[in-house]
């Protein structure tokens, strides 16, 4: 156990945090922060629903320690609705009822961001691998499929003059 | 005068050639078995697959969870090598390394059913200056000697269970030394 | 938990009187007049701002009754569906489902049961509106009406219903009401976007793990390696080095014990328990082994056992020849349910009263649970509901276990809030699994090559022996759930026995998502494929002459799913095969026909297509992602990675590297579901989609192999 005083910015906001080094930022998020849209679902990265947006990488929380975080700025799924491709994708899940449980889904749209950031006309093979290690139980991938070409259309759209 | 110090120079240099050329061939093809065994043990091989997936393990199983190679070898948009692995081994039990992303094709050590391709094969892959990204002898030695995820392969870290990962069978100094004797016997292939 | 069954079982009886209930010996027409008589404002809330809250009853984990149920209500009280919120009801006995006369999420139970409630108390409150209005206006109620939360009245007067929250109150309940014709219906029928999306989509939404109250702790526990043992000692010695505030104590599981760990972060009393040593008596537990556990299924299941079922002759399949003989052995491993959202259960005790925050799927029976262990009366524990992260039967056990571990956990921290959590791996090798099993089927084949004759006998380890609902699962002492989808087949199988072995494990069970139609259906759905094969007809023309003439809801979906489908099972590219299954339970059918091909080695599901009869379908869009996320679940069956398997007492998995479920390339790309047009009663669809996906799979995969795999998980092809 070695207690470190860590800067982090998460959404935009500076924090200084004191934990021990070994702390995967998935629990300062959730726990000295009180981020709690991030979600603990395995916590060896198999899962996808840690997933953060780390330093503009989409990036698996729960199996990065404090230590390794560096001075890379955090966005979590707090800070979609502020987000231009976040707010589409959010509104494409809402629209086309994505949701079950929801507890993977904070997950899922984190991805969903970073792979229409990357590639804005993802086609089926493209979303398959880009979405391919987030796990959901309650079986919403049908839907997401549909949600993540949905988001890509209304990209489109926002882009044509 | 000028030419007794050019004799002295071509005497020096005689010198140093003939304590270079020492490693002969049979050396060096015995050094490079040493460095084949390096470079087919699974902290190596792992990434230098023929398909579009890393593996893992010592059993070498395709790595879980689905990731795949992409476009330049860094996993694809939304699920990158980044994704999990940092630049250095985490605490958390996921290796890490600066740059951490698959071997290109070009580099592969195996065929695509997993088959470890022979010492001749990768021996003649690793010195193809066409296709192994212009490195000769001595740009080799330093890759072996400096590449962060080659020196990462020696000090592999753990697993989230907590067991230590295998490293290959050569510490990092002896491999750099059997590269030493290989580069300096010419880069001899079998 | 409880099953449509029993429920039938109650409804045939009520008629003869006064037959006793499933509970507490309550008469079953109190239970129908417990419902009549729940007051509307424990439902209803009318907020001064417009918004209508609505109360749910039961654990939203993803099925949607969140937003069905509110769906139902707000419909007969014409509220202005904008202005419609709902929430999670705390446990209290006016909330219990009216059948089972406890807070029970379960058995596909919700809208079958509230369907008529859930009207009633929409319908009443709407009629107090009236009557508010009416009285205040000084006209007759039948002069008014009502729309989107106004009520209008002659001379253009109105009324929001806002206005009127406080005079309602004032109204008498009415003991009747009229119901809205199907016509008059705005909501119910019509799909209808789920109420709790956006809030699961921004992060805002809570679940049991994300709660928090001041002063909250955190516990994990160190539990046995193999179930039931118990601590001998422990040290705790390297655990407290670098940590502060720690508390760490033994305390009792419901069989054996463990070492709980206290802290006040949960990284830190998970690093804790990982540095702790705990010496195990494991001594006088029995170690279970899948490999010794399968041999011993097989040979059990090759003798009758208890008799579920015995139909026509016996003895005809005495008099049919080897060759006409099928015989065919099946075996299934234990399955875990892995939500989403590890196990977890906040509870703060105070002495005299206790308060509880949990996910839960029977929240009186959790409440009941967690007085007993804090020797208060069940009243005396305040217990919310909170959203989970997916549940599949596992939010739910017999033994209450969650509760009661964090229950004694609360009791030594006396007046500190503690948040019991079960990591992953917790989750995983904890037990209470879907039963392994075995079947052994013998069928005397006829010339036209329908079954004359079929002995069939199930191994699995019984749910409810010894439970509270023993008396209603258990006849003959065969425990209803091991024949699940078998001794109430709905093929018209003639000559049929069907016994079952119900050996006594140590390792915890329950009920998992469709449970015993899991496997029930997957034997049932394979054999008749292989019966049709064999007989050269086609699949779903084999189905259609096997099922009983009265097997209605089978044939609707087995006609509308072959006429959906057709289009493409007759077009399919080369490489492409298909797979059909039909199958009903808690009262609904689902037929599904696939189209899956091998890529690279590796299965690969094109398309399904999917047809449900729910009786009235409350929300369309509900039902259709029921039917997709079904699916998507029950492929964990088949996973090579899908098995629990033991060995020498030690659950050999951890986390979902070595126990991995679906992910998106093992699910379908699309799944097309046609719900059969209905004006009966509504029946449920959070189970009856997930017990077809895996014979419907299975099936295509024979067409692609030629081969029939009776042993799952599906290792390899």
């Amino acid at each position: 156990m070695s207690l470190a005083t860590y800067a982090l910015t998460v959404n935009g906001k500076a924090h200084s945090i004191k934990v021990d080094s070994g702390t995967p930022l998935l629990w300062v998020l959730r726990e000295e922060l009180g981020l709690t849209g991030t979600k603990y679902g395995c916590g060896v990265a198999a899962c996808g629903a840690c997933t953060v947006d780390l330093g503009g990488v989409p990036t698996r929380s729960c199996v990065v320690p404090m230590s390794l975080v560096g001075d890379r700025e955090v966005t979590t799924i707090e800070a979609m609705a502020n987000d231009a491709v976040g707010r589409i994708v959010q509104d494409a899940w809402v629209a086309t009822d994505v949701v079950q449980c929801g507890y993977c889904q904070s997950g899922q749209i984190m991805t969903a961001v970073a792979l229409l950031k990357r590639l804005p006309h993802p086609d089926d093979r493209a979303i398959e691998q880009g979405m391919g290690a987030n796990l959901c139980r309650c079986g919403t991938y049908v839907r997401i499929r549909l949600a993540v070409k949905a988001a890509a259309q209304q990209l489109q759209r926002g882009r044509t003059p | 005068m000028t030419r007794r110090i050019a004799d002295v120079l071509v005497v020096f240099v005689l010198s140093a050639t003939a304590v270079q050329a020492a490693a002969s061939r049979a050396e060096g093809l015995a050094a490079w078995q040493q460095v084949y065994s390096v470079l087919t043990h699974p902290r190596c091989i792992n990434c230098h697959t023929a398909s579009d997936h890393p593996d893992q393990g010592d059993d070498r199983h395709r790595h879980a969870f689905n990731v795949v190679r992409g476009p330049a070898n860094q996993g694809v948009p939304g699920l990158t090598c980044a994704t999990c692995h940092q630049r250095a081994n985490a605490s958390t039990g996921i290796p890490g390394g600066p740059g951490w992303k698959l071997a290109p094709l070009s580099m592969r050590w195996q065929e695509t059913d997993g088959r470890i391709l022979s010492s001749g094969q990768v021996c003649r892959s690793v010195t193809n200056r066409a296709t192994n990204g212009h490195l000769d002898g001595a740009a080799l030695l330093e890759h072996h000697s400096q590449a962060p995820l080659v020196r990462w392969s020696f000090a592999p870290g753990r697993l989230p269970s907590g067991a230590l990962l295998t490293v290959p069978p050569l510490t990092h100094d002896g491999f750099v030394a059997a590269t030493r004797t290989w580069v300096e016997a010419g880069t001899p292939c079998p | 938990m409880m099953d449509r069954r029993t429920f039938i079982g109650v409804s045939a009886a009520a008629a003869g009187g006064a037959l006793l209930s499933l509970h507490f010996g309550v008469p079953v027409r109190a239970q129908q007049t417990a419902a009549a008589a729940r007051p509307p404002d424990a439902f209803v809330h009318l907020r001064p701002d417009g918004t209508i809250v609505i109360q749910i009853n039961r654990l939203e984990f993803g099925q949607g009754v969140h937003t069905s149920l509110a769906m139902i209500l707000a419909d007969e009280l014409d509220a202005d569906w904008s202005q419609v919120r709902a929430e999670l009801t705390p446990a209290a006995a006016v909330y219990v489902d009216p059948v089972y006369q406890i807070m029970v999420t379960g058995a596909s139970c919700t809208t079958a049961h509230e369907f008529q409630p859930y009207r009633e108390l929409g319908a009443k409150t709407r009629a107090m509106l009236i009557a508010a209005a009416a009285a205040r206006w000084k006209v007759a109620g039948s002069a008014c009406r009502t729309s989107k939360s106004v009520v209008y009245g002659p001379n253009n007067r109105s009324a929001r219903y806002a206005e009127l929250a406080g005079d309602v109150t004032r109204q008498p309940v009415p003991q009747t009401v009229r119901l809205k014709a199907p016509s008059e219906l705005t909501l119910i029928g019509k799909s209808t976007r789920r109420l709790d999306s956006r809030s699961k989509c921004n992060g805002s939404q809570a679940f049991g793990l994300d709660f928090a109250v001041p002063g909250l702790r955190v516990a994990v526990v160190a539990r046995p390696p193999v179930f039931g043992g118990r601590v001998k000692a422990f040290d705790d010695t390297i655990a407290r080095a670098d940590a502060e505030h720690l508390d760490i104590f033994e305390i009792p599981l419901i069989k054996g014990s463990g070492v709980a760990v206290v802290a006040d972060r949960f990284w830190t009393a998970k690093q804790a328990l990982d540095r702790l040593r705990v010496d195990w008596d494991l001594s006088a537990v029995e170690r279970a082994d899948t490999v010794d556990l399968r041999r011993m299924y097989r040979d059990l299941a090759g003798a009758p056992g208890l008799v579920a079922l015995v139909r026509g002759d016996a003895t005809t399949m005495d008099r049919i020849g080897a060759a006409d003989r099928l015989v065919a052995e099946y075996d299934f491993p234990y399955l875990a349910h892995a939500a989403m959202e590890p196990l977890n259960a906040t509870i703060r005790f105070d002495g005299d009263g206790a308060e509880a925050w949990v996910p839960s799927q029977s929240q009186t029976l959790h409440q009941a649970a967690i007085a007993e262990v804090l020797g208060l009366k069940p009243e005396q524990v305040v217990f919310h509901t909170l959203f989970a992260g997916g549940g599949f039967g596992r939010r739910a056990t017999m033994d209450a276990h969650l509760v009661r571990e964090a229950a004694a956990i609360a009791k030594r921290v006396r007046g500190t809030p503690i948040k019991l959590v079960w990591t992953r791996e917790d989750d995983i090798r904890g037990g209470y699994y879907r039963p392994m099993c075995a079947h052994r089927v013998e069928i005397g084949v006829g010339p036209d090559g329908l079954p004359r004759a079929w002995r069939h006998v199930v191994v699995a380890q019984s749910l409810y022996e010894g439970t509270f609902v023993a008396a209603f699962e258990i006849k003959n002492g065969v425990d209803l759930s091991v024949v699940d989808g078998v001794a109430d087949t709905g093929y018209n199988v003639p000559n049929l026995h069907v016994s079952a072995h119900q050996p006594k494990i140590n390792v915890p069970v329950n009920d998992w998502r469709s449970i015993g139609n899991s496997h029930g259906a997957f034997v049932m759905e394979t054999l008749v494929d292989e019966l049709a094969t064999r007989a050269h007809v086609d699949p779903i023309v084999f189905r259609r002459s096997l099922l009983a003439p009265d097997a209605k809801k089978r044939r609707r979906v087995l006609d509308l799913m072959d006429d959906k489908s057709a289009g493409w099972r007759h077009a399919l590219p080369k490489g492409h095969a298909a797979g059909v299954a039909v199958h009903e339970c808690y009262g609904t059918a689902v037929a599904c026909a696939v189209d899956v091909s091998l890529e690279n080695g590796r299965p690969r599901i094109h398309r399904a297509t999917a047809a449900i009869d729910v009786g009235l379908a409350v929300n369309p869009l509900t039902i259709e992602s029921q039917v997709q996320g079904g699916f998507a679940f029950g492929l964990l069956q088949l996973m090579p990675k899908g098995a629990i398997t033991l060995k020498d007492g030690e659950v050999e998995q951890r986390n979902f590297h070595d126990y991995t479920p679906a992910y998106m390339r093992d699910a379908p790309v699309t799944v097309d579901v046609h719900i059969v047009p209905s004006t009966e009663a509504p029946t449920g669809c959070g189970e009856p989609p997930v017990p077809v996906i895996a014979p419907a799979f299975t099936n295509a995969l024979f067409r692609l192999t030629g081969k029939r795999y009776r042993s799952l998980p599906l290792v390899s092809l």
